[in-house]
């Protein structure tokens, strides 16, 4: 029996992947390489991931307001997250992921979840992400 | 909530003042939800910091707002560039970046923007007044029009700046909103390193603290009497490369805090931060990673753009001896016509100043390949030249700047 939790939709569009759950919020400018997807901010608890087709869990933004760019530009080169989970709303992240979608038919669906779901989501070996336009349904696939 | 959209909103959405606006107002419309807005308000103008070429998908969106037979609706400048349009030899990237980068910049006046090509677009003819609902776009563009001048501007970014700019609306969030521009902390500058003459070193060590305050409107009090706005400048960008500040107040300078009670509307600070001059020299001294008497191969000044005020203080420095190592000057074209009318660009120039206008020394390769120590007056290039230019900075007033410029190596006065 697969376990559902609901989010908010912030970009709407489906998709499955193991979570990547970052410690702290993340830069897309300057923290993320666009070209291999890896997390450089050296700063960064999780520098060296790499987010390419996973669902990133982030509990928020942070800094510079190129972020849109790197992210739809991360998305446009096929190395951008398979989806994005948010504990706090982000209007740069929700950006870039509308972006990349109007101009390259790409979706990266962005929800926003509550923070009592975090731990379980993050502890999955995948998750299915579904974000409509009702809402969103993050689900816990049987494995 | 759903957003509250009046006739306007709906007309640009339904493609009524194009497809071009449409395509913008969904992106608007989507962020605004994101960021808990409940509707939209107009703006007086729009500042876009999308021409530095970061990806193709940078243009792809500029060019699909052309191909839609866009064109701004509010007065829009322009932030720097890649590349100086009215110096291109100075370039020494890659040559494709370089093409790119002027395609961007071209796209751009395409919709309607003007070419200000400037990080400091409140230098220009384009000030916006106080009190005025604008979208801007760049870190220390954004908390100068907010602290400064009083303009209401939240941190417009990629796309965002760009679709306010095509539909003349903005969201109402954030510091849009009278309530929420209030100070939350106070920040009192105890005192002030005694060998320190004026406000300036003051001002990028203040600014640096700030930034690393994290959330809450910093209010300042205890900054010199002869602060002026050239200082509240660099203070703005040092709080905004270390931090995500968009405003602060400064007590009996800046306007929305001609005293502590305005600055607070008479309710009391959430927190108190206190900052004494061993505060403020640690500060400054850790923007430097090298060390004072090291060799440097350049200066560079004008980050965030140079203003006609800092050219005046300059040139007297600058007479006398030439310096052994160039020094580069970022500022915008309005700037250099006023230098050009004064007569100062040849006696610049024969003091072995590099002047860059539409872009900066600190985001795209100007200087050669052999000057990788620098010094600069700047906060924001001492926080962000190391990583953007793999360079070793020293950091320090501009008087210093200009004796390590005569003597090749980091002088301190």
């Amino acid at each position: 029996m697969s376990v559902f939790v609901a989010g908010q939709t912030l970009a709407q569009g489906a998709a499955t992947g193991a979570p990547l759950a970052l410690d702290e919020p993340l830069s897309f400018w300057g923290g993320l390489d666009v070209k291999t997807g890896r997390i450089i901010d050296r700063w960064h608890p999780q520098v060296g991931e790499q987010v390419t087709g996973r669902v990133l869990m982030m509990p928020a933004g942070r800094g510079s307001s190129s972020g849109s760019a790197a992210l739809a530009e991360a998305l446009r080169v096929g190395v951008g997250p398979a989806a994005i989970l948010l504990l706090k709303r982000d209007g740069i992240v929700v950006v870039g992921a509308l972006a990349a979608a109007e101009l390259y038919g790409r979706a990266c669906p962005v929800a926003l979840i509550a923070r009592e779901d975090w731990t379980r989501l993050r502890a999955a070996g995948r998750l299915d992400v579904r974000a409509g336009p009702d809402g969103s349904r993050i689900a816990v696939p049987d494995d | 909530m759903p957003l509250e959209l009046t006739a306007f909103d709906a007309e640009l959405l339904a493609g009524a003042h194009g497809e071009a606006a449409a395509f913008a107002m969904r992106l608007l419309a989507k962020f605004a939800e994101a960021v808990g807005a409940r509707r939209f308000l107009d703006i007086e103008a729009a500042h876009v910091d999308g021409c530095l070429y970061l990806g193709k998908a940078s243009l792809d969106f500029v060019e699909r707002l052309i191909a839609l037979g866009g064109r701004v609706r509010a007065p829009t400048t322009l932030n720097v560039g890649s590349v100086d349009l009215l110096h291109p030899d100075l370039f020494r990237g890659d040559a494709q970046l370089g093409a790119n980068g002027r395609r961007l910049m071209q796209a751009h006046l395409a919709l309607g923007c003007l070419p200000t090509f400037t990080c400091a677009p409140y230098q220009t003819r384009h000030r916006p007044r106080f009190g005025a609902q604008i979208a801007w776009g760049e870190s220390n563009a954004i908390v100068f029009a907010n602290s400064v001048i009083g303009a209401r501007t939240e941190r417009y970014g990629d796309f965002i700046d760009l679709s306010c700019a095509m539909t003349g609306r903005a969201p109402e969030f954030g510091l849009h909103i009278g309530a929420n521009r209030r100070a939350r902390i106070l920040v009192e500058i105890v005192d002030i390193p005694a060998e320190w003459d004026g406000a300036e070193l003051a001002c990028v060590a203040v600014g640096h603290l700030v930034g690393r305050l994290g959330e809450g409107v910093p209010a300042i009090s205890g900054l010199p009497a002869t602060t002026c706005e050239d200082d509240l400048k660099a203070l703005g960008a040092a709080a905004a490369s270390s931090g995500a500040v968009a405003l602060f107040h400064a007590i009996g300078l800046t306007p929305e805090a001609p005293t502590l009670d305005a600055a607070f509307a008479g309710l009391a600070p959430e927190r108190v931060v206190r900052f004494t001059a061993d505060d403020l020299r640690e500060a400054a001294r850790s923007l430097s990673t090298i060390r004072d008497g090291a060799p440097i191969d350049a200066v560079t000044l004008g980050t965030p753009h140079f203003s006609i005020g800092e050219f005046a203080r300059l040139t007297p420095l600058l007479e006398g001896e030439k310096p052994r190592v160039e020094i580069w000057i970022n500022c915008n074209r309005e700037t250099l016509e006023a230098l050009r009318a004064r007569g100062w660009e040849e006696k610049l120039q024969a003091a072995g100043v590099i002047l860059v206008v539409d872009t900066c020394t600190y985001v795209t390769k100007l200087m050669r390949d052999g000057q990788r120590a620098i010094m600069t007056n700047s906060g924001k290039c001492a926080y962000y030249a190391p990583g953007n230019l793999g360079a070793e900075v020293a950091f320090g007033s501009l008087r210093e700047c200009v004796a390590s410029a005569r003597a090749g190596r980091v002088t301190r006065l």
